[in-house]
């Protein structure tokens, strides 16, 4: 399977770690990711899982997960880096329907802008939650102050 | 209500009888459904976060108390996680009774989900059979963890108690006992002409969009998309057993609940199967664990509503730096943009009971008009909408 994910998406792996056969984990680019989504996704015929957004301190990542059922259940994940300044990606919710309202989790709990998203309001959080405040962000604190 | 005019029906968000509150707005022209809007976040715990602050130990704890229907689901997708950044394998006997204790889950969950659809279509005997037959796997599973619910019987490299030898005849009775009352009960559903007057041909999902949405069990099985995860990527026990997946073609009510009341017959296979396993057997049911390296894991596991996906990432401490749960609702709610839309509000109760979110939500049904906000129908109003259409089908069959 990695032969082919490489083969297939050739250029845009920027980075590649086989954690064993069954999951492997793929670093593309900010601006390739759509790409990359749209020959797993549409091409390779890949199941959408969920998406993982990370805090990891200096920067932070998004994970696409998709799945391979009948070639043995192997779990692709599509890794993005984003700046912690003004972290913005492109939304998947027009490729992906079922894609927006993770992409709304992740944008009110960690504060990443998903551009082009059609409707891009709360989804776990109430509807006068303040601003600026992202709870799933590292230095939130327990009573959700910054 | 007028000619044209547009009315919202919200449903939900509480209900003090099930979990999982949740709320829905139908915007209706007329009887059809035209839009679907999907607003959950009033049970919001914060789990993710949560699990950040906790030991590795204490997350099995306490994901399983993410759900009261299937909590043992989360437990095993967490341990799952681990074992894979670990890369361990567990033994054997505690693979069998992984899969024992998922699979009665299943049953258990299943003959919930039967009785309660049979309530809103009126038929309360279904819900009466369905929840009585029910009463014997939660005495196995008294039996096996001590519990009815939150058995807390997984750990990371295992389980935490074993199935005695001298339990295995009675729980191999129970499970023969239930055998033909369920047969019954699944004869009962699926040759009655009203029910499937009712239930054939409304809300189908297509294939399509079960992937658009990506959809997971029964509710894309019942769409005929064989994705399992137990056979996809066998984990617990479940390749050391005999047992097929069930799949139907339609994709409507009726054949999620075909899917659903024949997943039950397989799920008694599995377990009688792993019971003669280990029967007369010791063995080790756990493997020590004692640091979890620096690394990242993804485990799933089939729960009675679809899959459920844990990702987990250590920095090496004692506490995961992040904790991601999808559990197979997330996926499956949405489906009900592309199922609801087009039928009748009679028909959107048990469509959406047909995805087996938690019920909560159709308990509280309410029809406004949209302009003067004026209360049109309450729940119980749509409860007898309901019904009064199937009363209507059993007299014109």
């Amino acid at each position: 399977m990695i032969e082919k994910l490489k083969e297939k998406l050739g250029d845009l792996i920027k980075d590649t770690k086989v954690h064993n056969e069954r999951r492997i984990y793929i670093t593309v680019d900010k601006k390739d990711l759509k790409k990359a989504v749209k020959i797993v996704f549409k091409n390779m015929g890949a199941r959408y899982v969920i998406v993982t957004g990370v805090d990891n301190f200096n920067k932070f990542e998004l994970l696409y997960h998709f799945s391979f059922d009948k070639e043995g259940g192997i779990i692709t994940s599509l890794r993005v880096f984003l700046d912690k300044e003004k972290a913005e990606i492109e939304t998947l919710s027009d490729l992906i329907p079922g894609i927006a309202w993770i992409e709304r989790e992740i944008w009110e709990l960690l504060g990443i802008n998903f551009a082009g998203h059609p409707n891009l309001t709360h989804l776990l959080l109430r509807e006068d939650w303040p601003e600026g405040i992202y709870p799933l962000r590292k230095e939130a604190k327990e009573n959700g102050k910054k | 209500m007028g000619k044209n005019k547009k009315v919202v029906v919200p449903i939900g968000p509480y209900h003090p009888l099930l979990e999982e509150p949740e709320y829905f707005e139908l915007h209706c022209e007329g009887e059809r459904v035209v839009d679907v809007k999907w607003q959950p976040g009033y049970n919001h715990r914060a789990i993710e976060k949560l699990s950040e602050s906790k030991h590795w130990d204490q997350v099995t704890f306490l994901v399983e108390r993410i759900c009261g229907i299937c909590s043992t689901s989360h437990p095993i997708a967490y341990c799952n996680a681990v074992e894979d950044l670990l890369g361990i394998d567990i033994p054997e006997r505690a693979k069998y009774i992984r899969s024992i204790v998922g699979e009665l889950e299943r049953i258990h969950s299943h003959l919930l989900w039967v009785g309660l659809a049979g309530h809103f279509l009126g038929y309360n005997t279904v819900f009466m059979w369905a929840w009585k037959y029910r009463e014997p796997v939660l005495d196995m599973f008294e039996i096996i963890t001590g519990n009815r619910n939150h058995y807390a019987m997984l750990r990371i490299g295992g389980v935490r108690r074993d199935i005695e030898d001298e339990d295995i005849p009675l729980l191999k009775k129970t499970l023969e006992g239930l055998k033909g009352k369920l047969e019954m009960l699944t004869k009962a559903v699926l040759d009655d002409p009203v029910l499937a007057a009712r239930l054939k041909g409304v809300g189908v999902l297509t294939k399509e969009d079960v992937k658009n949405y990506g959809a997971v069990g029964p509710v894309a099985r019942a769409s005929g998309v064989d994705i399992d995860v137990r056979k996809d990527e066998p984990y617990a026990g479940y390749n050391l057993v005999e047992w097929k997946v069930i799949t139907t073609e339609n994709g409507d009510v009726f054949d999620k609940a075909v899917v659903r009341l024949l997943e039950i017959f397989e799920s008694i296979k599995i377990i009688e199967q792993s019971l003669n396993a280990i029967k007369g057997k010791k063995g080790e049911i756990w493997k020590e664990v004692r640091e979890i390296p620096e690394g990242e894991g993804i485990g799933h596991h089939e729960a009675p509503r679809g899959e459920t996906f844990h990702y987990i990432r250590s920095d090496g401490s004692n506490r995961p730096v992040r904790h991601k749960v999808r559990a197979p609702s997330y996926t499956n709610i949405p489906t009900f943009k592309a199922s609801c839309i087009g039928e009748t509000i009679s028909d959107v109760a048990i469509i959406l009971a047909g995805v087996d979110p938690c019920y909560c939500c159709t308990e509280r049904v309410s029809v406004y008009e949209a302009k003067t906000r004026k209360k049109l129908y309450g729940y119980k109003e749509l409860v007898e909408l309901s019904r009064k259409k199937t009363e209507k089908l059993r007299r014109e069959i």
